[in-house]
């Protein structure tokens, strides 16, 4: 048979796996663009304390957590426990950042679920949150010690991305120069 | 009980389906006159048996019955009894049983009409038909069961979605598949055609009545979708090419180009081979919709509840279907001859460049819309193609087209000179040119060289397509004589292209001078918008059957006349249902005032949205033309004739 | 799909089909309103089942729609708002991506397959070119053949 009655063919088979390909996919997903970049500003109040602001640079040195989160969001209470576990085992500084929401009751959140937090920084009106690409909660960045993001975490944290993924990196991250 | 028989019913039709998929096919393989003849009954059974079981559907959301999860998800007691019918056909589930019964719809019309087709070539016909009909119907049994029943059947169900309780919604999914799906017969011709080796004329002729019928469905299901779109989404806008949308007018384009390559296969036996792609590609494309809508592929607002699984068992009906009849094709166009010749100047080359553009303008659609997902699969990132890049690419890719529609339907077969058509074209086109430029400026009060070149345009489609009747009746003796016996496809045709005229129109100068502004408002207060002067007199609480409102009133007038008096909306349907904001519109043939409610600012005041859209419903008046001009070209009295020649010829070919 | 999964899933589908932002805005000049309504048009609204920032209702919407009034208002220019959002968001936000390397196929397919296209026709042309003396038979065909 002469090859060029093949075309449709072939380019439909391409087709079919493109879309196959595609029921793995996640269209919703938005990678982040600051992966593998210095953090953006981060000048809040602190919940506990209006009065301490909080900046990136304290953490610098070390790698360090960002916790998006509110206590609207489902799935932050969903994945909390797994932040508070990470918390007692020393030496991970996990900043909170409180998105949109109602100091007295971010507070009060914390008191019941557990504050595996160093320090939560409030943004009541999200404003430095869109500096961050934080487009729902719960989001979670891996910073090094050069205050450089290396991973986003996009929903909420499972035992197998923090096993396979988010741990593993910690650990290079603990082993490379300030 | 019933619902029970529903299903019951749908197995039933399975099984005839499964029947008539493989006794008929045989049958005219071996000359089997007795297997041939199983094919009509049994569409007829199938199709019974479906409309069974979507009138069990039917029931079940009429009496409420809650006990099944499709009507406790899509229903409640309090809808107005419309909607509760429109509910059947408003999630996942009852789509598809509507898809499947509108399949068997078809399949029951081509058994009824065909009586001057050869029976092989109807069995092979049906038998294909419900080859597509199978893999719906299982689908539905195993993955999205509109029977499944609820051990504890709640009191009340939720709802129908708010956006979904409109006439123009309820009746636009009906009007949509009824095109998609009409496709399929097409599609089953030429399969039929290719497993016969029957590659003469006869199956072009046989096959254009029901795709014009099939395409002019298609016109008014996505027509209906965009003028729903555009009083329910409350922005003004009319197309957003999201990728459902995308869809439903990709196959529209094929479908458009398989219709005048049908007439050039029927007519000249040539683009043979190319015509039987098209026919496969434009159903495929029906199927792709099929697939985007119900996977999760894609992010659209139109989806239904996606899930991958299901997306799964579509993908393998795909590659079954599509891949099968290409596989087909390649085997069997081989050997497809046609002996057709031309000149450069002839309509057999206007039908091809026709073809052309559309393919490209369907793969610039296609194109755009996978875009995404192409970058996603192979790691380069994530990209969004929205309308800003549509708009940028389709525009220059159609508008060569449109400047050769009416040319092409005055070129003369095979052999015709440049000079002959284009001398009386001559000074028309400058005249074109002249009001085009001058319409703008005159008429619209504000030139621009956009809406200039769109108004051309749309001036010289409209005045080539008319020249065409009097191309044909202007040399003879008796010109009403000769007016009154112009076919209907040439009526159907020039209706068509007459309707592009208008699409033409409507869409430049609506993207161009419409008017929209957001402002603050205190009752009394007025704004003035262009020649309008909209006053709002206020806010009160209403109801309605199954919601409550707060609704506004605003007069309009126009150099102080007040003529009309709009009442906007915002409805709550209840808890779990979003706020509804129903605009207000004053509809009219050269423009539209609309009047949506936003929020409540302060004290007293609110946010009014205010449009003028001017000359948006061209749009879809251009959409009824081109539909009318499909319906009544498939009633043309040639394909009614010829039926004793026909058979005869064919008697010889069924034994190929 | 168990029921309360598809109770989820459609709320979240009306979640983002309610009316657009209705929202009165002062802007300093009409060229600033032009760009602020270009703008929304363009840039996509993140939570949304595809929608743009001028038809969507979500919370994000809202607040990037003031973001961006805020940006024209400071005296910033398209570009740079455009810039902004992709900095931050990727060139997901984006509804006309940019012209680079990774979108060629993108922008310039429709004007290759329009190319492939045409060359095509006139293959196909020169092929079934009717020339004097050829074998097949020369039909009358009527005028008003269609």
């Amino acid at each position: 048979m002469k090859a060029k009655f093949l075309i449709p063919l072939v380019l439909f088979l391409a087709l079919a796996a493109l879309l196959g390909v595609g029921l793995g996919l996640n269209p919703k997903e938005v990678p982040s663009p600051l992966v593998g970049k210095p953090t953006p500003k981060l000048s809040l109040p602190a919940l506990d304390d209006p009065n301490r602001i909080v900046t990136t640079e304290e953490f610098l040195g070390q790698p360090w957590l960002l916790n998006v989160w509110a206590t609207w969001c489902v799935s932050c209470r969903a994945e909390h426990h797994l932040l508070v576990e990470l918390s007692k085992h020393g030496n991970l500084p996990i900043v909170g950042l409180d998105y949109k929401d109602d100091a007295e009751a971010a507070k009060q959140w914390l008191r019941e679920l557990g504050n595996p937090y160093v320090v939560t920084a409030f943004d009541e009106k999200g404003r430095i949150a869109i500096d961050w690409g934080v487009y729902g909660t719960p989001e979670t960045y891996v910073i090094d010690k050069k205050g450089i993001i290396r991973y986003k975490q996009i929903g909420p944290l499972d035992v197998k991305t923090l096993e396979e993924k988010i741990l593993p990196l910690l650990k290079q991250l603990q082993e490379e120069t300030a | 009980m019933i619902p029970e028989l529903g299903l019951f019913s749908l197995i039933l039709a399975l099984s005839v389906a499964l029947v008539q998929a493989t006794l008929p096919l045989i049958g005219a393989a071996r000359n089997n006159p007795a297997w041939i003849a199983l094919a009509r009954p049994a569409a007829f059974a199938q199709a019974l048996f479906l409309f069974f079981s979507f009138g069990c559907l039917t029931w079940s959301f009429l009496h409420s019955d809650f006990s099944v999860l499709y009507v406790a998800s899509n229903s409640n007691t309090l809808m107005p009894t419309i909607y509760k019918v429109s509910a059947v056909w408003g999630a996942h589930e009852g789509s598809l049983l509507l898809w499947v019964c509108i399949l068997g719809a078809w399949g029951l019309a081509v058994a009824i009409f065909s009586r001057d087709l050869p029976d092989a070539f109807v069995a092979r016909v049906l038998a294909v038909l419900a080859m597509i009909a199978i893999g719906f119907l299982l689908f539905m049994l195993f993955t999205s069961n509109p029977f499944d029943r609820l051990p504890n059947p709640p009191p009340e169900g939720r709802t129908l979605n708010p956006l979904l309780q409109d006439p123009g919604l309820a009746i636009h999914p009906p009007m949509l598949y009824f095109g998609y799906v009409g496709f399929a017969v097409a599609f089953a011709f030429a399969i039929a055609a290719l497993i016969g080796g029957q590659m003469d004329t006869t199956w072009a002729r046989w096959a254009r009545p029901w795709t014009n019928i099939a395409w002019a469905f298609l016109t008014l299901g996505i027509a209906l979708g965009s003028w729903w779109a555009y009083y329910e989404l409350g922005w003004g806008g009319w197309w957003f090419w999201d990728p459902v949308e995308n869809a439903s007018f990709m196959p529209w384009l094929i479908g458009t180009a398989l219709i005048h390559s049908l007439a050039a296969t029927e007519k000249r036996d040539t683009l043979k081979a190319w015509t039987v792609l098209l026919a496969i590609f434009a159903f495929s494309l029906s199927l792709l919709g099929t697939f985007l809508v119900r996977s999760g592929v894609l992010t659209s607002v139109h989806a239904f509840a996606s899930d991958p699984s299901r997306g799964v068992f579509i993908l393998i009906f795909l590659l079954v279907v599509i891949g099968g009849s290409l596989t087909l094709y390649a085997v069997r166009a081989p050997e497809i001859r046609s002996n057709a010749r031309f000149d450069l100047v002839s309509r057999e080359v206007g039908i091809l460049i026709n073809n052309v553009l559309l393919l490209v303008a369907t793969l610039t659609v296609l194109l755009g819309t996978l875009f995404p997902l192409i970058t996603d699969a192979l790691g380069i990132g994530k990209y969004s193609v929205g309308p800003p890049y549509f708009n940028a690419v389709f525009l220059p890719v159609t508008a060569p087209l449109a400047a050769l529609v009416g040319v092409g339907a005055l070129a003369r077969w095979k052999s015709d000179r440049f000079g002959r058509i284009f001398k009386p074209l001559l000074v028309p086109l400058v005249i074109c040119i002249a009001l085009g430029f001058a319409f703008p400026a005159v008429v619209m009060g504000h030139f621009t060289i956009a809406a200039a070149i769109g108004m051309t345009l749309a001036l010289w489609v409209a005045w080539t397509t008319l020249y065409g009747i009097w191309a044909r009746i202007g040399a003879k003796t008796n010109r009403w004589q000769a007016l009154w016996q112009l076919p209907r496809g040439f009526w159907g045709m020039t209706l068509a292209h007459f309707g592009i005229a208008l699409f033409i129109t409507g869409i430049t100068l609506t993207s161009i001078y419409s008017h929209e502004k957001d402002v603050g408002i205190k009752a009394g207060e007025s704004y003035v918008l262009g020649d309008y002067e909209f006053v709002f007199d206020g806010i009160k609480s209403t109801r309605g059957p199954n919601y409550s409102a707060m609704t506004g009133t605003v007069r309009v007038l126009e150099n102080g006349r007040l003529i009309t008096t709009l009442h906007p909306e915002k409805r709550d349907y209840g808890p779990g249902a979003m706020p509804m904001t129903e605009a207000a519109i004053d509809p009219g043939l050269f423009r539209d005032l609309y009047v949506a409610i936003g929020e409540p600012i302060g004290e007293n005041a609110w946010a009014l949205r205010i449009y003028n859209k001017v000359y948006i419903r061209w749009i879809w008046l251009a959409a009824i033309f081109m539909a009318l001009g499909g319906v009544i070209a498939a009633t043309d009295r040639r394909y009614r004739l010829v039926k004793v020649r026909d058979l005869q010829s064919d008697r010889r070919t069924v034994t190929a | 799909m168990k029921p309360m999964t598809a109770l989820l899933l459609t709320l979240m589908l009306w979640a983002t089909a309610a009316v657009a932002g209705i929202e009165t805005r002062a802007f300093d000049s009409p060229a600033q309103e032009q760009a602020y309504k270009e703008l929304v048009f363009e840039l996509r609204c993140l939570v949304c089942q595809n929608q743009n920032l001028a038809d969507s209702n979500a919370e994000l919407a809202v607040d990037l729609r003031n973001e961006v009034f805020r940006m024209l208002k400071e005296g910033k220019s398209k570009q740079e708002v455009l810039d902004f959002m992709v900095a931050r968001y990727g060139n997901f936000v984006l509804y006309r991506p940019p012209v680079d390397k990774a979108t060629s196929l993108l922008w310039f397919g429709p004007v290759v397959m329009l190319a492939i296209g045409l060359l095509i026709v006139v293959i196909f042309i020169r092929r079934h070119r009717n020339r004097p003396g050829d074998s097949s038979p020369d039909e009358v065909i009527p005028e008003d053949d269609f």
